[in-house]
This record gives C-alpha cells, structure tokens and sequence, in this order.
C-alpha cells in the first residue's frame, strides 16, 4: 500500500533504513536511532509522502533481543490516505531516543507514556515525567522483568484484615 | 415511645412505678429508635470510577428506584453522607483520595462495595489496581458482580440496612472503639 513511500525514504536515506517489511498492506520500516528524527522529519514535511498525521507512538519491550526496545511510531498522510509504521531500535544501556515533540505537539503525551511504562528518555523532550503513574513509583512496569505481584502503595496497607463479622443471618422473604 | 416528651425536670431523676430510675429504660429503647432511623435514611457518598456506574445509575434511577429504600439522595459532600458507595476500580495512585473522603465521613458510617473491582480488585491483579478497598478503608457489605445486576445492588443495600436496623457496630466502629462511642 505504501510501498512508494518507503521506496521514497530509501532513496533519500540510503544508509538509515535497516530493514522493511509489509503485513497485509501495512509498511513498516525500522531506521536507525541517528537518523530517526531526520527520517521523520522527512516523512511529515516533503510534499512526495506529506505523512502529517501523527497516529500514534508506543514502546515494545523484547527482553531477550539487543537493541532491547522498539520505539513504534504509526503515522498517516491525511491526503493519500497512506499509512507507515516507523520502528527504531533502542538498546538497554543507552535507552534514549529523540524527541518528535518539534515535529508535532501531540507527540509530548506519549512519549512521556512511554517513558512512563518503560524508562525510555526522549532527548529533547520539554517536560519528560510520568504522566499516568505517580512520582514515587520505582522503575517501568511494562518492562518483562517488571515483577508481576510488585505493588507500590502510597498509603499503607492493613494485610492483616481484622476478623470477619458473622455472616448475615437469612432474611424471611 | 412513651416517656421522651413527659420527662420529669432535670432536677428530679426519673422514677419507675417501683422508685427505680427510668433512665436505663429510656436509653435501651432510643437506640433502636436511633437505628430504625438511620436504617431508612442512608444518604450516600456515590465514589464511582469506572464501569459500575452504569448499573448504579441504573439502580438509582426510576426502574429499580432505590428510593424505595430511603437511600436515594446523593450526598455530594462526604461530611453529610452516612454510606461510602465505593463503585469501580480503586488504583495506589487514587487510594489517598479516596481515603481522605473516608475519614471525611461523621460517624456512624458505612462502606460498600460495589462489584469485583472494589471488593477483591477484580482481574486487574497488576502492578496499578488496589485489590479490594478493604486493604485501606473498613468495609461492611461486598456486591460481587462485574458489574452487578441491579438486584444483586438492592440485596446489597438491603444486607446493610438490616445490619444497621439491628444496632450492630460498623466496621468503622468495631475498629475504633472509643471514637464510636464519643458518636453514639
């Protein structure tokens, strides 16, 4: 469906797009981290892909892989009705990424999701804090190796419940 | 109810019809007064959060009618309300909310609640849900359900309306000796 744009991206930047691959329809290219910003750039602003939707931006955790993470951004062209979902790798010791929060305001949002749930740092990013989990909580819970039954309360909790009343006795109907 | 408006001035203690004093007579018969009272008055304190709001407003609203019980006035200030309706998901990071409004409350007061979310957390047994408001607040009736039937609602209110008909301490209360017995 968007094969043209990706041949498009390609052909400007031949050495960033590490990889591209089609399901059903949907294009996806996994750029480089250094030429991320410069790829998107081009996506949103030459007239040839004019991808000036920002759809949405997420974050996938492969704990296994290296580069551990993928930022996963989905964009579309309002005009052409195209789509194309833009993957970049980003490795657990320099877990960092650019910013896209110049390009479209929107983008601040989630990415600060984002590095809610998996401690990715958007460099450049005007005010990176979570943003659905409150500030005492520790470490990013989407990662794999978030514990499952870790909880965080902020106010304590009484585990030891006191003892049950009896139970109801039965009502006549 | 027969001595309250006849009571002898306060110089003179009562006296029975043997010369005993009346007061312990007086006092034993006014809690249950007191409990019929609130029992058919429970104004709440509706703390609805998520998708249980639909069956409580379906149970307020004219079909179910929990007027019927007396209980239909939303109270929108904690400080007058006597029953913390506590609908929906509770997550850590509203648990202080919640907890303030709790001891907002005068006493005597209650807490239900409403559906899997608030008794036991429901299937959000993750890293975000509080599992069961029970962990942070006393709670006298649980309505199980995701959500539950209107019915299954009214049997709840109907559950706690008896247990306040019959005098018996809340949760509150049984927790916190001294200070329910400065409320009465």
């Amino acid at each position: 469906m968007s094969q043209r744009i990706v041949d498009l991206v390609r052909a400007r930047f031949p050495q960033a797009v590490l990889e591209t691959h089609a399901f059903r329809g949907d294009d996806t290219i996994v750029v480089r981290r250094e030429d991320y910003l410069e790829v998107v750039r081009f996506l949103k602003d030459s007239p040839g892909t004019a991808m000036d939707f920002f759809v949405d931006l997420t974050c996938v955790d492969w704990p296994e892989r290296k580069p551990r993470f993928d930022v996963v951004l989905h964009l579309k062209a309002w005009r052409s009705s195209e789509r194309l979902r833009v993957k970049v790798g980003i490795p657990e010791d320099d877990c960092s990424c650019p910013t896209l929060s110049g390009l479209w305001p929107a983008a601040n949002w989630f990415e600060r999701e984002a590095f809610d749930m998996y401690g990715v740092k958007f460099v450049g990013h005007p005010d990176l804090r979570r943003i659905l989990l409150y500030d005492e909580f520790q470490g990013y819970p989407l990662r794999k190796d978030y514990p499952k039954d870790r909880r965080q309360p902020l106010v304590p909790m009484c585990d030891d419940a006191p003892p049950q009343p009896p139970p109801f006795p039965e009502r006549p109907h | 109810m027969g001595g309250v408006g006849d009571r002898p001035p306060a110089s003179e203690p009562p006296r029975g019809p043997g010369g005993a004093p009346q007061a312990g007579w007086l006092t034993t018969k006014l809690d249950p007064l007191l409990a019929w009272s609130r029992r058919w008055s429970v104004f709440q304190y509706p703390y609805v959060t998520a998708c249980c709001a639909m069956e409580f407003m379906s149970t307020m609203c004219s079909h179910f009618d929990m007027s019927r019980f007396g209980a239909e006035i939303p109270r929108w200030s904690p400080r007058q309300s006597d029953v913390l309706w506590v609908v929906g998901t509770i997550v850590h990071k509203q648990a202080p909310a919640l907890k303030r409004v709790y001891e907002q409350m005068c006493e005597p007061k209650w807490v239900v609640a409403f559906g899997t979310c608030a008794s036991v957390g429901g299937f959000y047994d993750n890293y975000s849900v509080l599992q069961g408001i029970d962990k942070i607040i006393p709670c006298d009736v649980y309505i199980p359900g995701c959500p539950p039937r209107p019915e299954a609602v009214l049997e709840g209110l109907m559950l706690l309306q008896e247990k306040i008909g019959r005098g018996e301490l809340s949760r509150w209360q049984q927790e916190h000796p001294a200070a329910a017995r400065r409320a009465g």
